[in-house]
This record gives C-alpha cells, structure tokens and sequence, in this order.
C-alpha cells in the first residue's frame, strides 16, 4: 500500500520535473533567440504554465484512494474561482514581500512580479490542488506533526525547498562578478526552479528512507 | 573558581580587546623605511657614471627653479580642473593648461585618502600606513625624510598658510606661517580668507624661497553639501582668481631676477559623489597636478586626458626642481617633461640621482633586490649612461649622441617605473609574529566563550571557571618557558622591525603569561567538559531540546554572515546581508505568531496580554495617559475598549506586527543607499539634504523629534521628561542654528553660526538626564529593593543615550532613530513579550537590528562614510577626547541604542525571565560580537595579499576592532548593571546572617 503512493508519487514528480525540462527545451524550437537568461521572462511565463497544467493534469487524474465526492457543478466552479483568487493573492502577497526584501519598487515591476507568479507557481499551485482553498488545513499541513499523508509531506518538502531556494538565490546579488544571471530577478528565479526540482526528487526519496518512521494519524 | 557569566564574558571581551589591539598593530605596516637614521648629516649625493673613470660632477645639480608656490587645495577632483566644471570656473586655470607654460597631470592618491596621509605622501614620497588615518587628528611631527626639511638644511625660506596640520607636521620649518583650524567643517569662507588674507603682502616681498598655502574650503563645502553644490562653483571662481593672482606676481618678479620660479596647484585627495573621502574609488584618488613655470614649453595640448602619474612623484620633482637631495624615503619617480628642456647631460643626470635613490631604498628593504627588473634595468641605464657620458665628453656634440642620449633617458624612466611600482607593492609587509600573538590571544578567549555556552544556554547563572588549579600547575611553566624561548629566538632573528618584539620585557612577559594561563584554562574547561558528558551520558539520556525555526534561523543567519566576511563583495555590501537576514527574521516571526494565532497555542496569547498591561501599565500610572501608548498598534491599550474587542485588537497587532517592522525597515533602506553599488543611486537621504528641500527636511525632523519624544519619553520620571523635551527642541534649534534645517517663521537664510550655544543646551540636558539615570540605578542597587526603580533608571539612561543621539546625527537621519524607537516598541508589546522568546534568541535578535540600524543611518564599511562631523558638535575648539567619543557614538548609535533597549527589556521583563537574565544575555551578547571579529582576523591574515587588500578589508577591520571595544564597554556596563542582583541577595543574606 505504502509502496505503491510512494511509487506514484515518484511518477508525479517525475512529470512536474518533466515539465520544468520541457519548458527549458521546447520553446527553442518555437522561437528564435530563446534563451532562459535573455528571454527570461517568456520562459518564466512558459515554465510557469507548465507546471500549472501538470498540476492540474495530476489534479484531475483521479486518486485511487481517494473517494471524490459528487458535488454540484456551481460548488466546483466557486471552488475553481476561489483557487484563482487564491493564487493572485499569493502572487501580490509575494510581490509585497519581495518588495518588502528591498526589490525595487518601481523599476522592474514586471521582472518582480513574475517572479511571484513563478514562486506562487512552485508553492501554492500544488498546495490548491492538494488541499483546496482551505487555510487551516494550509497551516496544518506547515506546522509540526501536522501532516496526514505522504502527498502532504512530499508537499511541505518541495514548497520548503523552492523557498529556500528562492532565498539563497538572493546571495549573488552583491557578488561583482558581473555574470547575465546575477542581475535581479534571475538568480532569484533559478534558485526557485532549483529548490522546486531539488524538492520534486528529494521528497519521494526522503519518504522511501523513514517510511518505518513515518506514521499518519489517518493511516 | 565561580563567576558570573556577565563578569566571565567581559573579562574575555576584553582579553580580546587587548589580543585585536596587538594584532592591529601588527597588521598595519609601516611604510617603506630606509635604514638609514635620519638626522643624520646628508650623505654625499651620488657622482655622475662614467665609464671606465670618474666623474668629477660630484655636486648636486644647480637648482631649476629659484622660487616655488605650491597651491595645495584640499578635495581638489580632477574633474574640477581638467572637466567641465574646470572650463566653466577655472577659466584662467584652463588657458594656462592649454597655452601656457605648464604640464597637466593626474595624480593617483593611494587610499587613506584622507588630508595628512597625503601630505605626507605628497612632502615625503612615501606612502603612509593606513593606520595614520587614526593618527590623522592628532599629527606629531612628520619623523621621515622630506622636501620640507631638506629645504630648510639648504637654508631655504619657506612661508606657509593654510591647514594647521602642516604646522604641526612640521615644527619650526617655517620662517612665517598661519595655521587655520581644520575642524568647522560647516565653515568654508572664513577658512580660506584667512589664508588668501596674507597673499598680498607675502607676493610682494621677494624674501622667500617657497610659499606653500592650503586652502580648506572646497573639502568643507563637499562634507556639507557634496560635488554638485553650487557653492563648488564660487570657491572654484575664487581659487581661480588666486591663481592668477600669484602667476602674475611671479611674473613680474622673473622679469627682475631672470630666474624662472614654479607654480604648483595639487590635490590632497578627491571627493566621492557624497562629498567625503577617504576611501579608494576614482572619485577620491584622482586629483589635478598642474606645473606651471615660465621654464616650461608653452605647447598647445589636450588638456582633457593628462597623464596619469601617482601623487608620490611631487617629492622627488620638487626636490629636484630646487635643487636638494630626494627624500630618502620617497618612492616617486621624477615627473621627466618638467627637465625636458634641460641639456641632455643635466636630464640623464637628475634621472640617474633618482634611480640611485629608488635602487638603494630597494635594497634596503627587498633582500632579492638584486633579481627585481627595475633593478636591472637601472643598472643596465647607468652602465649606457657611463658610456655616453664618456663620449660626451670626449667627441664634440652630435645628433647621433642626442639619439643615444634620448634611448639613455627611456631607460632610466621605465626602470623608475619599475623601480617606484616594486617599492609600493612592497609597502604591504606585515609583522607575521604580532599578528599570530594577537590571533592567539582572540581564539583563546573565543574558545573559552564557546566552551562555556552550553552551561550558560542550561540557565546557569554563575559559571565554574577553573582559574586556580592551571596557575600552578606544570603545564602551565612548561608553556610560559616555551613561548618565551620563542619570543628571544623570533626577536633576536627577525630581519624586519617587529612591533611585539619592541615591546618590554615585561609587558611581553605579561602577554605570555596571558596566552599560556588561558591555554590551561581551555584545557582543564575541555577535560571537565569531556568528564561531564561521560557522567550525563551515564546518568540520563541527553533532553534533546528541539532548536525552534528562529533559534535555528538566528543560529544559521550568524554563521552565514561570519562566512560571508571572506568574500570582498559580501564585505563592501554588508548591509545588504543585515537587512535580508533582519527581514527573513520578521518573516520568520510572522510565521511564528501566526501559528500561535491560529493553531494550538490559543491558551498562551490572551494570558501574555492579561499580564502586559499590568507590568507596562505599572510604569505608565503615575504618567499621564496618552503617553502611554505607541502611535501605531498601540491603541489596544486605550482605557475604555470591552475586553473582548480589546483582545482581538491586540491579536491582530500581533499578527501585524512583524509586517509593520518590515514595513518600517523597507522605508528606512531606501532613505540611505549605503555600500559600493547603491552608494551611486539616488535616495531619500540626497534629496532631503538637497538646498532647496530644506522645508521638507525640517517637517520631517519635526515629525521625528515629536514621534521620538513620544516613544522615549513613556519610561521615565517627570523630570527627565521635561528635560527629555526640552532637549529635543534644543536639537532642533542647533539644526537651525548651523543651517541645516529652517524655522517656520524664517524661512529666510539667515546667519549660519557654529550653534555652540544651542549645543551645549542640549548637553546640558543629556548630562542631566543620565544623571538621574545613573542616581536612579545606584539607589536600585545599593537601598530600595526594587526592580521598578532599576526600570525606570535604564529606561532614563536609554533616554539620555537616545537625545545625545538624536542630536548628533544629522537631520535626514533623525527619522532612523524615530523608527528604531517605534520597531523596539512594537517588537517589544507585539512579539517578544507575547512570544516569550528565550533570553539568548532576544539578544541575538536585538544584536541584529543593531546591526541593520548602522547600515540604515548611511554607515558602511568604508572610512568615507564615516560622519566626523560629529565630533565637532558643541565644541568652538578642538579638543581631542571629547570629538574621538562623540564621533564614535555618532557612528554606533545603533548597536549602543539597541544594546542600551536589551537591557531595559530585560530588567522590565525580570518577572518573566530567571534572575540571572541580564548576565546571561551579557555572554550571549559578547559570544556573539566576539565570533566575527575573531574569524574576520584569521579570514584577514590569509587573505592578507589579496588585491582588496587596502581597500575593502582593512577598513572593515579597524570597524570591526571599534565594534569589539564597544562591545567590551557595553558588556562592562551590562555587567554592572547585572550585579544589583546580586549585591541585593548578599546584603540580604548578610542582613539574614547577623
Ligand atoms: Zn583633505
Ligand atoms: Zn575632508
């Protein structure tokens, strides 16, 4: 039984890390000059929705083991609008907080704000589509002892981990070694990508290693 | 032995106070030296080569110029003369550059650029150690070699006017000489009319040799309103004039004598975009050296790119030019085009005499001197120079001896080149032994915090220091015998001068024993440690207390920026490391009390605040009611509110609180952009201080005065708020006074004065109120038992503390305090008391916010950005204690304010926290500062060659020093303040016992 949510949940990530490879390559085909440091914001955009379309992909796939309840069509269209809400204001909270960090205010919005979309993209995206617009089960989830299930955990892992990497991609700012990828937001935005693909492959692994440890109040 | 951890901790701070003190003067070389004494009767000069016999032109060459004016004008940027400013207000300046007869330079000033280190470059031709920066206020008489003196023994007459620290560099030179004060730095006429004043009379006469006049007021103008004020324009018109002045008295004076005489304009150092300097950016280090002598070709050029020279090569023009000997020490090379007209014979033989002087000065301090390039190719010229003469002398003068003559010459200058580029990387020589005997000392002591930091994290008040068993024990003689047999072996060999080993012998003595008792000491702390956690390990399994995420972000964010320090970039933008980590710690905390908020801990909230305004409130009664709360957030408190409504309030400051610290710390970034990268870029700071936004400037100091008032005054007694009041007008009043800020009813420019008058007033008021403080602190500590007395005593001191500040630093910085005053009161009812932070956690995070809050106030660690207009506050002469305390007080306001709050908050909160709080957060906080001072010395001496060197890592080690010895001071104060407890309990026990 553990095996096997271990086992999908490996081909899950495989596919969100997949799609983050994807907009890396695919594009260059399509369009001429792309490169992820000049172009960087279209690629921000594609990235970006690819893994939002993963999500939604593996959202929609039907869990076994999870008995999804009949609801009304106008409950899942509230329920769709209420994530959509939910993700713009991550995005402008975001947006804030770089701002708050010492990002520019006013040069550069775009550049600052894609970097919201992309790190709302990494973190919140999948917190909706695992948990719903429902911030209490949210702040379960991010506090101690308070996940229920390996999807969960692997959740709190890689949303951790994007952070984190977002946060160390701020170091090289001040470094003088003149490279394209230290200019704002860039190193930022790699460093985001970093820590969510780092997460996408450490969680399923993590989970394989304690999973003696590892017990659920609902298992 | 027992000691309390707040006594332990200071002892070991100042143990390394002493070990950083050793290392710094090791660290900091002296210049390059020739053995030579220098009193010493002059040595022959050096015979001209000649091949296979010797010449009889034994005697120094005649001199080129009969009388010399240096025109030395102080912060002068090469863009002031060779730019578009030059053009616009240097007229007559930029006709004689472009048509007259003279040669333009740009002269490279090696950094300290700061005024006396230049001189004595530009008089010397030596480069001076960095620490001369610290000497820079007190000059003792220059020791070295230098134009000036060699001047007098040729029996020159020489005049001088200008910057007093000429005078005092040297003494009894000067056959006539007014020295004008350099330390009014809002005062830039008077400055140079005292100067100029002289002028006319001293240009008429003809009974001097060299006139030397330094003008003050362009340095003053760029501190107070930077390059691009206006005022630049006028002084540069009227430096302008003066010239012109002196070159057509020169003039008329050839035209009597027939000898030409030389006119010299130079630069001690540039000015930043800020208007200050010291540090090594082009701004600073370029500076304008213009020749100018009837004697010269008038050849039209481009006067818009000079060559670039260094500031070093005056001296041995100079002396040159007038005929004397080449300092002994100088390492400049000879500026060729001032001898171009010269005969060939005198050119070959003023560039050989320079030579000889930069190859011996080789010799005496490179032992391979032998394998150098400039060296070889010096003797390869000499060795042309020999045969030349030798055909000089004997065939008639032809074209093919010029060519060769002129090959000759080309080689004597790329081996100067070579030569004088050799000595000034030579000049970084560092005294390995003191340095590795500071270094010791540090670790030791930071060893010895380390190992105690598990007891004093276990709540240990008193911590066993086991002192007496090593004083007597083996090892201890052992070591004492084994470094004093290295320190006789390490003196009695060393080459080079070695600043420990000058010491007595009884100091040095001391300092090993020093070193050996704290290596016993570590020891038997490192047994008894390996022998207690054998007997816990038997005993229990160990309680495996679980770091929180801020502990762990405290802990990790400390280490990452004392990694950080190896990194030059990281270093220059330094502050940028303190505000990330100052804002990930209020994510953190937002994080923190938003669990507390919403999950689990509900019980805790609402009982911390049942009980807050109980403990603030208690202070607050006997005040009135308004003053009670904050601005912001504060409303909680007011009387009326039903306790429910009042709750949820409360909790939502809670939840807002470390969004508004955030806030608050966004605003205060982008008043000052600080660092090498945003120093450039505009912010609030420049365009607050700009002249015409003066009436904003002043509103807002008003607002900040006010909101300053509001914060500081709620903990204190009646008197002192009224003193407290008082004050903050009286600073205000001082602004208006020097000109900074307006009145609303004069919004007319008035008079500037020195404010002495208003300065003192408020001096009067923070001598007052620290008094009060201090009587308060005393009367808690020796009569009433009480904490609240104790409370309202630091709070008074804080207070105190804070109106000194406030009227030191400069008005667009008032807002900094204001804003530190508002984040240590939110941070204080919002998030400490709530959370209940553990005492070491509260003293790491106000360690931090002290740290951001020097960056805010504009500080970096560059020696340019320091404010010595500080120093100068109140005072109408300088006076040197007074100015070195204000000015360091000026620049840590930060760190000494939210030290000065820890301990307020502490001594409030003693209910809440054991009784030996104050200690424990005394070692916390001397742990803390000890680690990166400790890690920058060894991160320093390995990266002792790299090429920043100079410019980026030592400044940060003479501010990480100044941070260390404040710290000392601090936890001494801590210390004192922590041992009311223990008094108390002793009287008591002692009242109990009889
Ligand atoms: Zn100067
Ligand atoms: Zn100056």
């Amino acid at each position: 039984m553990k095996e096997t949510d271990i086992k999908t949940l490996l081909y899950a990530h495989f596919l969100c890390i997949f799609s983050v490879i994807l907009s890396v390559l695919l594009p260059s085909f399509f369009l001429e000059n792309f490169s992820i440091l000049d172009t960087h914001l279209t690629w921000l955009c594609i990235c970006s929705l690819f893994v939002i379309s993963i999500n939604l992909v593996l959202y929609l796939v039907p869990k076994p083991n999870t008995s999804s309840k009949r609801s009304s069509l106008s409950h899942k269209v509230t329920r769709f609008l209420k994530c959509c809400i939910y993700f713009l204001v991550s995005c402008f909270s975001l947006h804030v907080v770089f701002v708050l960090y010492g990002a520019p205010l006013v040069e550069l919005v775009l550049e600052t704000f894609l970097f919201a979309v992309i790190l709302s993209t990494f973190t919140t995206v999948p917190c909706l589509c695992l948990l719903g617009p429902n911030l209490k089960a949210w702040l379960r989830v991010f506090s101690k002892n308070g996940v229920t299930s390996i999807w969960e955990n692997s959740l709190q892992i890689t949303t951790i981990s994007s952070f984190v990497g977002a946060w160390l991609g701020a170091f090289p700012i001040p470094l003088d070694w003149e490279r394209p990828w230290q200019v704002w937001p860039i190193s930022c935005t790699l460093g985001a990508t970093f820590g969510y693909v780092a997460g996408l492959v450490i969680s399923p692994l993590w989970i394989y290693w304690n999973r003696k440890q590892l017990t659920y109040k609902n298992n | 032995m027992r000691l309390g951890c707040g006594v332990f901790a200071a002892s070991c701070v100042a143990i390394e106070v002493l070990g950083v003190a050793i290392f710094l003067r090791g660290f900091f070389p002296a210049s390059v030296r020739s053995s030579s004494p220098t009193g010493h009767q002059a040595e022959p000069p050096a015979p001209e080569p000649l091949a296979g016999a010797s010449s009889n032109w034994t005697k120094l060459p005649l001199p080129l110029f009969s009388k010399a004016v240096i025109v030395l004008i102080d912060a002068l940027r090469d863009d002031f003369v060779f730019g578009s400013k030059g053009a616009r207000y240097m007229p007559f300046t930029t006709y004689l550059m472009g048509k007259g007869p003279s040669h333009s330079f740009v002269a490279e000033a090696k950094p300290p650029t700061v005024t006396m280190p230049r001189i004595k470059a530009l008089m010397t031709g030596s480069l001076p150690g960095f620490v001369d920066i610290i000497r820079n206020l007190n000059s003792p008489a220059l020791q070295e070699d230098n134009v000036i003196r060699q001047a007098k023994a040729a029996g020159k007459r020489m005049i001088f006017y200008g910057d007093e620290t000429w005078v005092k560099l040297f003494p009894k030179h000067f056959v006539e000489y007014d020295g004008t004060t350099s330390f009014f730095v809002s005062d830039y006429t008077e400055v140079d009319s005292n100067v100029t004043r002289h002028l006319e009379k001293v240009l008429k006469r003809g009974d001097w040799d060299m006139l030397i006049l330094h003008y003050l007021g362009l340095d003053h103008i760029g501190h107070v309103s930077g390059p691009d004020s206006p005022l630049i324009g006028y002084k540069l018109r009227e430096m302008d004039g003066i010239l012109m002045k002196i070159y057509t008295a020169l003039l008329t004076k050839e035209k009597e004598t027939l000898s030409p005489s030389l006119l010299v304009l130079c630069g001690d150092h540039g000015m930043s975009e800020t208007g200050s300097h010291g540090a090594a950016s082009a701004e600073e280090v370029r500076t304008p050296l213009v020749l100018v002598s009837s004697a010269f070709e008038r050849k039209p050029g481009d006067i818009r790119h000079p060559t670039q020279v260094q500031q070093t090569d005056l001296a041995a023009t100079l002396a040159i030019g007038l005929g004397l000997p080449i300092p002994k020490d100088s390492i400049g090379s000879l500026l060729f085009p001032v001898v171009e007209r010269r005969p060939m014979r005198e050119q070959l033989r003023f560039l050989h005499l320079n030579g000889v002087q930069l190859s011996r000065l080789l010799q005496e301090n490179v032992p391979a001197y032998e394998k150098d390039p400039g060296f070889e190719q010096f003797v390869m010229a000499e060795r042309l120079h020999g045969n030349w003469v030798k055909l000089h002398l004997e065939e008639d003068h032809s074209g093919a001896l010029l060519n060769l003559g002129t090959k000759v010459a080309r080689q004597y200058l790329s081996a100067l080149k070579t030569l004088s580029l050799a000595l000034s990387m030579h000049v970084a020589q560092y005294d390995i032994y003191s340095m590795a005997v500071g270094t010791i000392i540090v670790l030791e002591a930071l060893t010895l915090l380390l190992l105690s930091t598990p007891q004093v994290l276990h709540r240990r008040a008193e911590l066993e220091v086991p002192l007496s068993p090593p004083m007597f024990s083996l090892l201890f003689y052992l070591m004492f015998l084994v470094l004093s047999a290295i320190h006789v072996v390490v003196c009695t060999s060393a080459e080079s001068s070695c600043y420990f080993c000058s010491l007595p012998w009884l100091a040095a003595g001391g300092v090993m024993v020093l070193v050996s008792a704290l290596l016993c000491v570590i020891a038997s702390a490192l047994a008894r440690m390996v022998m207690d956690s054998t007997l816990l390990q038997k005993s229990t399994t160990h309680p495996c207390s679980g770091w929180s995420e801020v502990g762990l972000l405290l802990l990790l964010g400390t280490v990452g920026h004392v990694l950080s320090l190896g990194a030059s970039s990281f270093v220059e933008e330094e502050h940028q490391t303190w505000y990330f980590l100052v804002n990930t710690l209020c994510l953190a905390l937002s994080q923190e009390t938003c669990r507390s908020y919403f999950l689990g801990d509900n019980k805790e909230l609402p009982h911390c605040f049942h009980t807050e305004p109980a403990s603030v409130g208690a202070i607050c009664m006997q005040q009135d009611h308004i003053a009670c709360e904050a601005p912001k957030g504060g409303q909680a408190d007011k009387g009326p509110c039903p306790s429910g409504a009042r709750r949820g309030h409360v909790r939502w400051a809670v939840l807002a609180g470390p969004w508004l610290v955030l806030a608050c710390c966004r605003l205060l970034r982008s008043l000052n952009h600080t660092g090498v990268q945003g120093a450039h870029r505009p912010d609030l700071g420049h365009w607050l201080t700009s002249a015409s936004h003066k009436m904003e400037l002043s509103c807002l100091a008003a607002l900040s005065l006010l909101v300053i008032f509001m914060l500081a005054q709620r903990g204190c007694s009646l008197v002192s708020k009224v003193a407290l009041a008082l004050g903050l007008v009286g600073v205000f009043c001082y602004r208006v006074a020097i000109g900074n800020l307006l009145f609303p009813w004069q919004l007319t420019n008035r008079g500037i004065s020195k404010g002495i008058l208003e300065a003192r007033f408020v001096y009067v008021f923070v001598l007052g109120i620290l008094f009060t403080g201090t009587k308060d602190l005393l009367k808690s500590q020796v009569i009433v038992a009480d904490f609240k007395v104790k409370t309202v005593a630091l709070w008074e001191l804080y207070s105190g503390l804070v109106l000194l500040a406030a009227l030191l630093l400069r008005p667009h910085n008032l807002p900094v305090l204001a804003f530190s005053l508002l984040i240590q009161t939110i941070m204080t009812k919002f998030i400490w008391k709530p959370l209940r932070h553990d005492v070491a956690e509260i003293t790491v995070m106000h360690y931090w916010f002290g740290q951001a809050f020097f960056y805010f106030q504009g500080n970096s660690n560059n020696i340019a950005t320091i404010d010595i207009s500080a120093g100068f506050v109140g005072l109408d002469t300088y006076m040197e204690i007074p100015a070195t305390f204000l000015t360091v007080f000026g620049t840590y306001v930060g760190p000494v304010l939210w030290a000065g709050h820890l301990a307020h908050f502490l001594s409030a909160e003693a209910s809440s926290y054991s009784d030996s709080a104050m200690s424990r957060a005394c070692f916390c906080y001397a742990l803390i500062c000890s680690v990166p001072v400790a890690t920058y010395i060894v991160l320093v001496t390995s990266l002792r060659y790299h090429l920043f060197i100079w410019s980026v890592f030592s400044p940060k080690l003479l501010y990480e020093g100044m941070h260390l010895l404040i710290t000392a001071a601090l936890c001494v104060l801590f210390t004192a303040t922590s041992q009311t407890g223990h008094t108390r309990a002793w009287v008591k026990t002692g009242a109990r016992n009889q």
